[in-house]
C-alpha cells in the first residue's frame, strides 16, 4: 500500500512547520542570555559615564543616595563574599559528609528514601527561610553570641548553607556514584576499609565533579536574595564581620527596586551596574562548574 | 493485481532444487542490490555487494557474528541514515520500478519496507493501535478500513484468535512471543513491498520461534521476506535463498537447498558444517 | 618456625586494624546521619516555627477572603492567592511550550554541531543565573523596553524565563530515557521525525516531562526576588478582572493587564515591616506558600518514583 501524495505533502509541511517551531524554542534561551547581556550592559552605560571605573571597583563606600554619592561595589561584594563564604563553610563539610554517607555507606531503600526528603527541603521558597532567619534562628544564636546584631551575616549565611546543602550534596553524590566500581572494587581488594576507598579512592577520582558541586553552590550562595535582604539588613557596609548586617549586591536591588527611582537617575543605573557585577561573578562560577562537570562526565 | 498473476505463473516454476541462479531472473526480482558498500564512520561493514531478493521469496543472510548481515538487511530501510556519520555506496535498486533506494527519501523508503527487530519492541498502547501504527502514519483515517487491515494483519502473523477478544488492552500485557509476533502484524499492516526480519526468533523460547517459523512459511506466498539469522537450521527450514556473509563480504548465494547441500566455497562449508561461527 | 613466629606478630595487629577500620566506618556513617538529622530538624524547625508564629492568622477564615490593610487583625491573603494563580497560569502557557519545544528539538532534532553544543552550555549557564538578574531583565527590557507595566503579564513572563532551564533539563531527561527500540520501531514504519515525537517519543515521556514542569512551577510560585524588582506594588485592596465572563466570547484578557501581589511578595511585605503583629500574619501566608510548594514538589517526588517502579 502506497501513502497518498496529498497525505506525504501535508506530512513533509506539518514537519517542517513544527521543526520550526521547535528550533525557534530553542533559540529563545539563547534571547534570553543575550536579552540579559542587553539590558545589563545598556542601562549601566550612563553610569559608568559618570562613575570611573576604578572608583567603582576600589572606593569602599556605598552610598548611592547622598548628596555626595559613591559607588564603591566592593562595598557590597564584601558582604556578598561573606555571606557566601559561610554558607560553603557549612555546606563544604556537610555536603560531603552527606554525599559520602549516601554514596558509600547508605543501603539503596536508605538513599531513596532521604533523596526526595531533601528535595523537599530545596523546595522551601526563600522568602521563608528569610522569615526564619530573622524570627527564629538570629534569635537563637544571639544567645549564644551576645554581641551579633539583629541584622547580621552569620545567620543568613549558615542557613543558606543548609539551604543549598541537598544541591551540592546531590550533584556531588552524582558525581560518587559516577566513579566506576571498579576502582572500589581494586581499594577492597588491598583490604582498605569503607573509609579509606571513600576518602583515597572515590573522592579523589571525583575530585572535579565535587568541586563543580561547591562551585555551583558557591553561585547559588552568591545569587540568593531573599534571606540576605530579609536577615542580613540593607545597610551597604564594607565589612567581613560575620556578627555585623551588611547589604549583599542582591539585597541592594531589592531595595533600590522597592523605592520608586526614576528611569534616568544614576541610583537607578547603579541597579544594573551591581547587577553586572553579580552577573559576571555568577557565570563565572556557573561555566567553571560546567565544564569540570562535562569533563568529568567525559572520563566516565 | 498484474503482480498477482505474475507470481502464480512462476511459483510452480521456482523450486530452489532446479531453479537457475536468481541474477538470470530479472522479472522475479523484488529488489537487487548492486555494489553495496557501507561505512559506520571510517570503518567499512559492507564491501561491495551484490545480490538479487526474489519476488515473493524468502532470502535468508547468515554469517558469524560481525559479518555485516544485519548492517546489510538495515540498509534496506535505510535505518542507518537515523544516524551521524554512516554512508552508503552503490545501489539498492527496488522492483519494478528500477529505483535506487539509496537514493530515496528515507522516510519514503521506510514507508514501502516494514521491518522487524531482534528484540519484540511493541509501543506502550493498545495491541489495535500496535497493528493500526504503520497506516495511521500513512494518513489512514477510515475506522473501517483500519480495523479490517488490524484483523488481517494480525490473522497473518498468527495472534488474531489470541488476542481478538482484548485488543484495547496494553500490548505490554502479551507474552515475549506476542509481542514479537504482534510486531510482526504491526509491520505486515501497511502491506510492505519487503519485509525485514532482524533476527526475529533471537529473544524467544523454542515454542515462540516455532510459531514465528510457521507464520513466516505461511506468508511467503505473499510477502517478498529477507531475514537475518544466526540460526543455521532455521534458515534452512523457512528460506527459498541463502546468502552467506563473511567479514562484510557476501560469500556465497544460492537456493537454499544448494548452499546446505552443496557449498561451492571453503568459507561457506566451514561455517555450515560448524567449524566456526 | 619462623612462618609461625610471624603470624602470632602480626595476626592479632590485623585484627587491631579491621576492627579501627569499623569504628571509623560507625563514626563516618554516623556523621552522615546527623548531617542528615540536622537538615531534615532545620525543615521542622521551619515549619513548625511558622505554624506557631502564624497559627491565630490561620484558624479564622477572614485571612483567605480579606485584602491586605493597615491593620494586622483585618488583613487578608486574598489578593495574593488569586494573584498567584493568575501568574502561575501566565508562567505555565509560556514556560512549557517553549520549555518542552526546546528539550526536544535539542534531544530529536539538533546536530551535534557547535551551534547545539552553544545552546547546550547556554541552558546549563541560564540555570545557574540568579533569579534577581531575571528580575533585571524584566525591569529594563519587559517594563521600560517594550512598555508592558507591571501587570501579571509581565510577571508571568519573567518567571516562565526562569523556569525555561527547568523545564528543558527535565524533558531532555525524560525523551533520553525512552528506549531506543520504541524509535526505531516508529521510523522503520515509516514515520518521519515529528510524527515519531509526537505519535510515540512525546507520549512516552509524558510523566516524565509533567514531573519536571511541577517542580519548575513550584520553584516559581515561591520565587519572590525578580517579581520585587519589577516593582510589583504590595497593597492591593482588589482583585482582577475575572479571566471569564458570563456575556460571549467569555473569555477575556484584561486581567493580564492588571496590577497584582502575589504570594511571596505579600509575605515579604509583612516580614519587613517593624510590627510584630504584622509578623503573625507573614508566618501565616508562609505556612499557605509553603503548602503550596511542598504539594507540588511532593507530587513531583511522588511521580518520579513511581514512575522508577513502573520502568523496573
Amino acid at each position: 500500500m502506497r501513502a497518498s501524495e496529498s497525505f506525504l505533502r501535508r506530512r513533509a509541511l506539518w514537519g517542517s512547520f513544527a521543526g520550526g517551531c521547535l528550533l525557534i524554542a530553542a533559540a529563545s534561551s539563547v534571547f534570553v542570555t543575550l536579552g540579559i547581556v542587553y539590558v545589563l550592559v545598556t542601562e549601566s552605560m550612563g553610569f559608568f559615564a559618570q562613575i570611573a571605573l576604578l572608583d567603582f571597583l576600589t572606593d569602599t563606600q556605598w552610598t548611592p543616595v547622598f548628596e555626595n554619592a559613591h559607588f564603591g561595589v566592593m562595598t557590597l561584594v564584601s558582604a556578598t563574599v561573606t555571606v557566601a563564604g559561610i554558607a560553603l563553610a557549612v555546606s563544604i563539610p556537610a555536603g560531603l559528609a552527606l554525599a559520602i554517607y549516601l554514596s558509600e555507606y547508605a543501603r539503596r531503600e536508605v538513599r531513596e528514601t532521604v533523596k526526595p526528603c531533601l528535595e523537599l527541603l530545596e523546595g522551601v521558597p526563600t522568602v521563608v527561610y528569610g522569615y526564619f532567619t530573622l524570627l527564629f534562628f538570629t534569635p537563637l544564636l544571639q544567645t549564644f553570641i551576645p554581641g551579633l546584631e539583629g541584622f547580621n551575616m552569620l545567620g543568613p549565611g549558615m542557613v543558606m548553607g543548609i539551604m543549598i546543602l541537598p544541591y551540592t550534596a546531590s550533584v556531588s553524590e552524582d558525581a560518587m556514584r559516577a566513579v566506576p566500581s571498579g576502582l572500589r572494587e581494586a581499594g577492597y581488594a588491598l583490604g582498605y576499609s569503607r573509609f579509606r576507598v571513600a576518602m583515597r579512592v572515590v573522592v579523589p577520582a571525583a575530585f572535579s565533579g565535587i568541586t563543580a558541586a561547591f562551585i555551583l553552590g558557591m553561585s547559588r550562595a552568591v545569587g540568593e536574595t531573599m534571606v540576605v535582604a530579609i536577615a542580613a539588613g540593607q545597610n551597604p557596609n564594607f565589612s567581613f564581620n560575620p556578627t555585623e548586617g551588611a547589604a549583599t549586591i542582591t539585597a541592594y536591588i531589592v531595595q533600590m527596586a522597592m523605592g520608586d527611582l526614576p528611569h534616568d537617575s544614576i541610583a537607578y543605573q547603579s541597579v544594573f551596574a551591581a547587577g553586572i557585577v553579580l552577573f559576571v561573578i555568577t557565570l563565572t562560577f556557573n561555566l567553571i562548574g560546567f565544564f569540570l562537570r562535562r569533563r568529568f562526565k567525559e572520563v566516565y | 493485481m498484474t503482480q498477482k498473476s505474475f507470481h502464480d505463473q512462476h511459483v510452480t516454476q521456482l523450486s530452489p532444487k532446479t531453479e537457475p541462479t536468481p541474477n538470470t531472473q530479472r522479472e522475479s526480482l523484488a529488489a537487487e542490490v548492486r555494489k553495496l558498500s557501507f561505512w559506520y564512520g571510517e570503518t567499512q561493514a559492507l564491501k561491495e555487494i551484490t545480490l538479487s531478493i526474489a519476488y515473493r521469496k524468502v532470502t535468508a543472510l547468515i554469517g558469524p557474528s560481525g559479518c555485516g548481515k544485519s548492517t546489510l538487511l538495515r540498509s534496506f530501510n535505510r535505518m542507518h541514515d537515523l544516524y551521524a556519520g554512516n554512508r552508503y555506496s552503490g545501489e539498492i535498486c527496488l522492483f519494478p520500478e528500477n529505483h535506487n533506494l539509496i537514493d530515496l527519501d528515507p522516510f519514503m523508503v521506510r514507508l514501502r519496507i516494514g521491518m522487524v527487530f531482534q528484540k519484540p519492541n511493541p509501543f506502550p498502547k493498545s495491541i489495535f493501535e500496535n497493528v493500526a501504527a504503520g497506516l495511521r502514519i500513512q494518513g489512514v483515517q477510515n475506522k473501517k478500513l483500519l480495523s479490517d487491515r488490524v484483523e488481517q494483519a494480525l490473522r497473518d502473523a498468527a495472534l488474531w484468535e489470541e488476542v481478538k477478544d482484548r485488543l484495547s488492552q496494553s500490548a505490554y500485557g502479551l507474552s515475549g512471543g506476542q509481542q514479537q509476533r504482534l510486531c510482526i502484524a504491526r509491520a505486515l499492516a501497511p502491506q510492505p513491498e519487503i519485509l525485514l526480519l532482524d533476527e526475529p526468533t533471537s529473544a524467544l523460547d523454542p515454542i515462540a520461534t516455532a510459531k514465528v517459523e510457521d507464520l513466516i512459511t505461511e506468508i511467503r506466498h505473499r510477502f517478498t521476506v529477507i531475514i537475518v539469522t544466526h540460526n543455521m537450521q532455521q534458515a534452512a527450514r523457512i528460506s527459498d535463498f541463502t546468502a552467506y556473509m563473511h567479514l562484510g563480504k557476501l560469500i556465497e548465494f544460492a537456493p537454499t537447498g544448494e548452499l546446505f547441500t552443496t557449498p561451492q566455497e571453503t568459507l561457506t562449508r566451514d561455517y555450515i558444517t560448524g567449524r566456526f561461527g | 618456625m619462623v612462618n609461625a613466629e610471624m603470624s602470632q606478630a602480626t595476626l592479632p595487629n590485623l585484627t587491631g586494624i579491621v576492627d579501627a577500620n569499623r569504628r571509623t566506618d560507625l563514626v563516618m556513617a554516623g556523621i552522615g546521619i546527623s548531617v542528615l538529622i540536622v537538615a531534615m530538624s532545620l525543615l521542622a524547625a521551619v515549619v513548625i516555627d511558622l505554624i506557631v508564629g502564624g497559627w491565630p492568622r490561620l484558624i479564622n477564615p477572614d485571612f483567605y477572603l480579606n485584602f491586605p490593610s493597615r491593620h494586622p487583625l483585618q488583613a487578608g491573603i486574598v489578593s495574593a492567592w488569586v494573584g498567584t494563580i493568575l501568574v502561575m497560569l501566565v508562567t505555565a502557557g509560556i514556560a512549557i511550550p517553549l520549555g518542552v519545544g526546546a528539550g526536544v528539538y535539542l534531544e530529536e532534532y539538533a546536530a551535534r554541531n557547535w551551534i547545539t553544543d552553544f545552546i547546550e552550555i547556554n541552558v546549563s549557564n541560564l540555570a545557574g543565573v540568579p533569579s534577581i538578574i531575571y528580575g533585571l531583565l524584566a525591569l529594563g527590557l519587559f517594563i521600560h523596553g517594550f512598555g508592558l507595566g507591571e501587570t501579571i503579564l509581565t510577571a508571568g513572563l519573567v518567571l516562565a524565563l526562569l523556569i525555561l532551564p527547568v523545564i528543558i533539563v527535565s524533558t531532555r531527561e525524560a525523551i533520553r530515557g525512552i528506549p531506543l527500540d520504541l524509535r526505531e520501531a516508529a521510523y522503520g514504519l515509516g514515520a518521519d521525525k515529528w510524527q515519531t515525537v509526537r505519535l510515540y517519543v512525546l507520549p512516552a515521556a509524558r510523566s516524565g516531562i509533567l514531573t519536571g514542569t511541577i517542580v519548575g512551577l513550584a520553584r516559581a510560585i515561591g520565587e519572590a526576588a525578580p517579581v520585587i524588582t519589577i516593582g510589583a506594588l504590595t497593597f492591593i485592596a482588589f482583585l482582577p478582572p475575572s479571566p471569564i465572563q458570563s456575556s460571549p466570547p467569555f473569555i477575556n484578557f484584561e486581567w493580564l493587564e492588571s496590577p497584582f501581589t502575589i504570594m511571596p511578595i505579600q509575605m515579604f511585605n509583612w516580614v519587613s515591616r517593624p510590627q510584630a503583629e504584622f509578623h503573625i500574619n507573614a508566618a501565616a501566608a508562609g505556612v499557605i506558600l509553603m503548602l503550596m510548594t511542598l504539594a507540588m514538589n511532593g507530587i513531583a517526588i511522588w511521580l518520579r518514583y513511581h514512575l522508577r517502579r513502573q520502568i523496573r
